[in-house]
């Protein structure tokens, strides 16, 4: 990992902890950004935490950049030297895959896909090496995932599966981005899966749909009402499979401010983690089942 | 007390100085694109500068006015009428209960700003009343305003005809407009011939242009500097490990058609970006229209901080004028 810093105009400066993708450099980045948090720098006024990097904005009327950048560097150091733990929450995210509506519109834009004669599931499943549809989801939904990111847009959630490099999922984006995508669809591209929190434009591969809205900026929904988005980075999820009529089910508890996201706090070690991942993995879900 | 909306034009929203402090969220800070034109007619109309007042693009909207008040318009160039009768942009116009104010076809600028003494009192949502229409966010609904729609306002007389902002202080861009640009972030990524381009060609202004970005097209494709791509940025050349994306930067997906993000900027995503525009040129985008010529021009810091302090003199200009 080499860390690397530029300025984003004289409003910004980004820090990229790694080129690649790993849990090693989301930590190192979560735990820089919260030492720019604790620090008060004068002159801050975003912190924004990302995958494998992350960005200051400030105000050069009160510091200058060069003086702001002297600032967050000294916090590398310290920051590199810090447990790599959190006290966070498993949250359980249903999904219903290969639904009709994700399907509707991915075979609105095959022609931007790199596969036309597939659907995105079928040529995940297949670029990565599993037989079946039905693998791939195993694969998918089996380990957990954290939240390495909040943003695109509104509360939109970049998840990195809790796994080791060989068994990541790795899927391109579209060829051209889609104009549309439908609310809550699950997307993967790169190797992140993430939540289309709201309607809109999208190039991630298209998988299915959760029916736990994740954002309602008129805070309705039941588990909404005290912050309008659900997820901060540094959440754990797991993803839960399910059927059509689960679904509906499940969007009549919504719509009827029943539904109650499964969810427990945990607290979570990248070393013991990274020392037998699958256990701790299973540690994590029994959290979530309550034993 | 307000204004009933006859004629909404085109994608009229509410703004105001914006909604910093949820980036992190991939909440964007919203407000005015051209903030120097938003802070002019505020102070016209003897408004504080951050008030809410309405963002129209290309066309103007239709609007009258239930009581006495003042308004001003700042931005584009483009006819204004009261009741008819043509009023002048960049000053106080007096306005009675009744009164209409419509606009006639754009003429140069893109983006006009209308302040109303009191400014418009919607709901503020994350100490905002910005509209940010992408996540249903402030303004009116989160989304723009509509025929029909009875916009609430401050309310007082205001002080009425005779302020106006000095012709040597407005702002405008040019022709080519100029925009300045700190290279960095991914800059690396380009080839340095990729890079000599950028700023020799003359790019124009695509249709895709909106509050979220402006994208260019017209300049020479991007060859980039050739590697293995990092595990997680994805197959193509322009993709990184998704990252934060400033205001301002430019990404230009597969090398083709540079993108400038504005106030309503997506906050992260997997494109390479090559640098920034400066802050003191970002209300200048908001004033430009499709197809208008456009160069690039590479500047570094220094210039940058002092562009943003000739920026902070105008504004000190604008404010003694109408002290």
């Amino acid at each position: 990992m080499k860390t690397r810093y530029s300025f984003g105009g004289d409003e910004h400066i980004f820090v990229e902890v790694d080129e690649e993708m790993s849990l090693n450099a989301f930590f190192k980045s979560l735990s820089m950004t919260n030492a720019v948090r604790e620090s008060q720098i004068k002159g801050v006024t975003e912190i924004c935490p990302a995958n494998a990097s992350f960005q200051i904005k400030f105000d050069p009327d009160v510091i200058h950049p060069d003086d702001m950048l002297k600032e967050i560097k000294s916090l590398e150091t310290a920051a590199e030297k810090a447990d790599s733990t959190l006290n966070t929450r498993i949250v359980e995210i249903p999904v219903y895959y290969q639904d009709p509506w994700t399907h509707e519109t991915l075979m609105r834009f095959r022609e931007r896909h790199q596969d036309p004669n597939s659907t995105d599931i079928e040529y995940a499943a297949s670029i990565n090496g599993f037989s079946t549809v039905d693998d791939f989801i195993a694969a998918h939904s089996g380990a957990p995932w954290f939240v390495s990111m909040v943003g695109f847009v509104s509360g939109l959630p970049f998840l990195y599966q809790m796994v080791d490099r060989p068994r990541q999922i790795e899927v391109p984006k579209y060829l051209r981005p889609r104009t549309d995508t439908p609310k809550l669809t699950v997307g993967y591209g790169g190797c992140f899966s993430c939540i289309y929190s709201v309607r809109g434009a999208g190039g991630y591969q298209m998988f299915g749909v959760t029916p736990m809205p994740i954002f309602d900026p008129k805070q309705e929904t039941s588990y909404l009402k005290d912050f309008m988005c659900f997820f901060t980075p540094g959440d754990i999820v797991k993803w839960k499979p399910i059927d059509r009529d689960e679904y509906d089910a499940n969007v009549a508890d919504v719509d009827a401010g029943k539904f109650v996201p499964r969810m427990a706090d945990v607290s979570f070690d990248l070393a013991e983690f990274n020392t037998d991942m699958n256990s701790y993995n299973a540690k994590l879900e029994e959290a979530l089942n309550g034993h | 007390m307000g204004i009933k909306v006859h004629n909404p034009g085109l994608a009229t929203t509410i703004q105001d100085l914006g909604r910093p402090g949820y980036f992190h969220l991939g909440i964007p800070i919203s407000g005015a694109m051209d903030r120097f034109a938003m802070r002019a007619a505020n102070m016209l109309v003897g408004n504080d500068e951050g008030a809410a007042g309405l963002e129209a693009v290309f066309m103007g909207p239709e609007l009258e006015f239930t009581s006495d008040c003042t308004v001003a318009v700042c931005g584009a160039d483009m006819p204004i009428k009261l009741d008819g009768e043509e009023r002048a942009g960049w000053s106080s116009i007096a306005v009675k209960a009744g009164q209409v104010l419509s606009f006639d076809f754009l003429k140069t600028g893109a983006r006009i700003y209308i302040a109303v003494s009191g400014g418009i009192t919607v709901p503020e949502y994350l100490g905002s009343r910005s509209t940010y229409a992408i996540g249903a966010l402030g303004g009116v609904d989160g989304r723009p305003i509509a025929a029909g729609d009875d916009l609430p306002t401050g309310g007082d007389a205001g002080p009425g005809d005779g302020r106006g902002v000095p012709e040597n202080l407005r702002r405008a861009p040019g022709n080519p407009a100029e925009l300045r640009v700190l290279p960095g972030l991914y800059w690396h990524r380009i080839t340095d011939q990729a890079g000599r381009n950028f700023f020799e060609d003359e790019w124009k202004v695509a249709p895709e242009a909106d509050r979220m970005g402006y994208r260019f097209r017209g300049g020479r494709p991007m060859e980039f500097v050739e590697r293995k791509q990092p595990f997680g940025a994805g197959s193509d050349p322009s993709n990184i490990v998704d990252g934060c994306y400033s205001y301002g930067s430019i990404q230009v997906p597969g090398g083709t058609e540079p993108i400038v993000l504005h106030r309503d900027a997506v906050s992260g995503g997997g494109y390479f970006m090559l640098g920034t525009v400066i802050s003191a040129d970002m209300d200048l985008i908001g004033q430009l229209q499709p197809h208008t010529p456009s160069k690039f021009v590479k500047v570094d810091m220094e210039t940058a901080l002092q562009a943003r302090r000739d920026r902070h003199a105008l504004l000190d200009q604008v404010r003694a004028a109408l002290d």
